[in-house]
């Protein structure tokens, strides 16, 4: 029996390695499909960021409650995942407790001080799963916010309901284990009872050996393979922000929020039609102004969409979303990911090439009404817990829309005909723009 | 003072006299063509000249920064206007600028080096706060606002875009206003819904116009002046206003003019 879990032990990590590494190779493929743009500088500034944005949560005790028991989950996803060490030696070794006579004494106060971290966990995960049921909760409510329709709402429930388990199976099966060794069961080391499951020892009180055996097995069994089963289920996940939450700080834009990237292929044209400089024929004309696709974004704006889990900080303090538009900067970062899972499976099915299949990001994803109600305003920017930068994307949407396609509303067509000829966004003449003086002079 | 010592001197009028000033009011173009803003801009030249600052304005060379260009996807023409203010800011070899519009703030100082424009920029707020700080401006007893309960919108342009928030505030403060803040209000601030273009266009369809949104936070705070330091602003909550037909009993001022009124200019 021993060796039969072993060997299957075994085999469930190998797949499940592969099959991580696999989801781990896509996704940084199709990341890498964006636009290159040069994020290495200031590394020290780069790293102090990650260090407080995202190891530290600063972001997340806006709200201090929330941000509190959010950082109950974190330190205990953490610090919880070291007992996965002891737990994958034993699976291998076929043992049990393998650290236990290491750590002698202490043994018992680790785990004891893991099943305070798990029950942290336990509780405030059954408050998030409250706060997502509860309609004053506006941002979590499909109700509210169309975008969380379907999939996206259940993703954030199964996530919840499936931490859940785990912690309520480490924690009987530690209570399982402590009234096992007080049996005197060989298979199970004395280690003294722990500090949280030792309150749920009397469920066990009239078990009998077998069934104690069995209860404790199948908890194990439940809680490596609930990990397991987790890394691999994140990667498809909105909760892929446990791991993209350190990389996508470190390389968040450094400048202040109110600049607009350069387009340079556009400077020289401007530099011609001005007569400050020569055609050149070696310019590079590029094949399109801003962005239709993914293909278009930079890498850093298809990281943000990966890193994005969904919890809705920008959409509620969106000013065109509070007031009914159907903008929300939450959809943008999800419909690019949607987009971009898309593109993934389709270069996985043709040998990591990407055949286009006319469709785009603008338009069979995002809607020009959606980019068109945005006030620019970044709120949605500061909000962000993990620096993700939705505006970013809806400027470059906006650049293909009125510059490749041509297509704008008429008042701004109208806006730019008086820009290009009394430079002013107003039709007035630029020989009255000095008129105000006179009220003075 | 009397109206007629005010002066309001060009750039091309400094450079025929071989003149520099040491600083270039940027007016743009609310300041310059919308009507409401134009007593803004006066009141800060007022202000420029009590302070006795050598300031200087491009008058007709001035055009548009580009700003709402940009926003709405416009680069070409975002660029032809930067360009050839950056022709004008150097061929008059301009140092150090100070403008009353976040948003000719924000390109002017974020976006113009890019481009080959390096200059240093100011807000006004910022210009105002140092000069009621080296004492060249006094708000003369703080009379007229002598715990007047003042509400300040913060401008996205300034705020978020730029992080500064809180000159205006320490503006107001010194004007002995008693300074009562929105729900949201800096970081959180809300918008007023000009941002991005959408000055120049009809906003998309919703239940509610942002700039109700935002006026209705102002008056939730009892304060009958709205603190402004942004032209868009300005309009929005001017609009606002109106569309709560409160415009009687609450006022909006941009701080460059309530400064003036507090120095009796």
């Amino acid at each position: 029996m021993a060796v039969i879990q072993q060997v299957a032990f075994i085999l469930i990590l190998a797949a499940i390695s592969w099959i991580l590494l696999r989801r781990v190779s896509l996704i940084r493929k199709t990341i890498l499909i964006g636009k290159n743009e040069d994020r290495n500088d200031q590394p020290a500034r780069r790293f102090s960021t990650m260090l407080r944005i995202a190891l530290g949560q600063k972001k997340m005790f806006d709200k201090p409650l929330i941000g509190f028991l959010h950082f109950a989950v974190y330190i205990g996803f953490i610090l919880i995942n070291v007992e996965i060490l002891e737990i994958i030696l034993d699976g291998i070794l076929g043992k049990h407790r393998i650290l236990a006579p290491l750590l002698a004494n202490s043994y018992r106060y680790l785990i004891g001080f893991f099943e305070v971290l798990a029950a942290g966990v336990l509780i405030a995960c059954s408050v998030f799963l409250i706060r997502r049921y509860n309609p004053a909760v506006q941002r979590l409510q499909p109700a509210r916010h169309r975008e969380l329709n379907g999939w996206p709402q259940l993703d954030g429930k199964l996530i919840l309901v499936l931490e859940i388990v785990l912690m309520i199976a480490i924690l009987t099966m530690n209570a399982s284990d402590s009234v096992l060794q007080k049996v005197g069961h060989p298979h199970y080391p004395v280690t003294g009872d722990f500090l949280v499951s030792s309150f749920l020892q009397p469920l066990f009180s009239n078990w009998d050996t077998a069934a104690l055996v069995i209860y404790e097995r199948v908890a194990w069994w439940l809680h490596i393979i609930g990990i397991l089963g987790f890394a691999v289920y994140l990667t498809y996940s909105k909760h892929l922000h446990i791991v993209l939450a350190f990389p996508n700080t470190y390389f968040a834009r450094l400048k202040p929020k109110g600049e607009m990237y350069n387009m340079p292929e556009i400077t020289s044209e401007v530099k011609v039609m001005l007569g400050l400089e020569n055609q050149n024929a070696d310019a590079v004309v590029p094949e399109r102004f801003g962005a239709k696709d993914v293909t278009d974004l930079s890498w850093k704006n298809l990281m943000d969409a990966y890193s994005c889990t969904e919890c809705g900080r920008c959409t509620a303090a969106c000013p065109a979303n509070i007031t009914g538009k159907k903008l929300s900067p939450r959809k943008i970062m999800m419909d690019t990911r949607d987009r971009l899972e898309d593109v993934g499976r389709i270069m996985q099915a043709n040998k990591g090439e990407f055949i286009p299949d006319n469709k785009s990001l603008i338009g069979d994803y995002i809607l020009e009404e959606e980019i068109l109600a945005c006030t620019t305003c970044n709120a949605c920017a500061q909000e962000c817990p993990v620096l993700i930068n939705p505006l970013d994307i809806i400027l470059q949407l906006r650049r293909y829309k009125v510059m490749d396609e041509a297509h704008a509303p008429g008042s701004w067509n109208a806006m730019f005909q008086n820009l290009d000829t009394n430079q002013a966004p107003w039709k007035f003449s630029p020989g009255d723009r000095f008129n105000w003086a006179d009220a003075v002079r | 003072m009397e109206q007629a010592d005010y002066r309001v001197p060009t750039m091309a009028e400094m450079a025929a006299n071989n003149e520099s000033p040491e600083i270039l009011f940027w007016v743009g173009c609310a300041g310059s063509f919308d009507d409401r803003y134009k007593k803004v801009t006066v009141a800060f030249v007022k202000i420029l000249n009590k302070a006795k600052i050598r300031f200087a304005v491009l008058g007709t060379e001035e055009s548009c920064t580009g700003d709402p260009a940009r926003r709405a996807g416009n680069e070409f023409t975002f660029q032809m206007l930067a360009m050839s203010n950056i022709q004008v800011l150097d061929m008059y070899g301009v140092k150090k600028i100070v403008t009353a519009c976040p948003h000719c703030f924000n390109t002017l100082k974020n976006e113009y080096p890019e481009l080959g424009g390096n200059y240093e920029v100011i807000h006004h707020s910022q210009f105002l706060q140092q000069l009621i700080d080296e004492g060249k401006i006094r708000p003369e007893d703080g009379l007229p606002f002598n715990g007047k309960k003042i509400t300040f919108h913060d401008s996205c342009y300034l705020g978020r875009a730029n992080d500064i928030y809180e000159a205006p505030r320490h503006v107001l403060e010194a004007l002995d206003a008693d300074l009562t803040e929105m729900k949201r209000s800096r970081v959180k601030g809300l918008c007023c819904g000009a941002g991005g273009a959408q000055m120049f266009k009809e906003p998309e369809k919703g239940n509610k116009d942002i700039n109700v949104e935002r006026i209705e936070e102002a008056l939730a705070t009892g304060a009958d002046t709205i603190a402004v330091a942004c032209p868009f602003c300005m309009i929005m909550m001017t609009d606002g206003l109106k569309n709560k037909e409160k415009e009687d009993s609450v006022k909006i001022y941009d701080l460059a003019e309530l400064v003036a009124q507090a120095n009796g200019l």
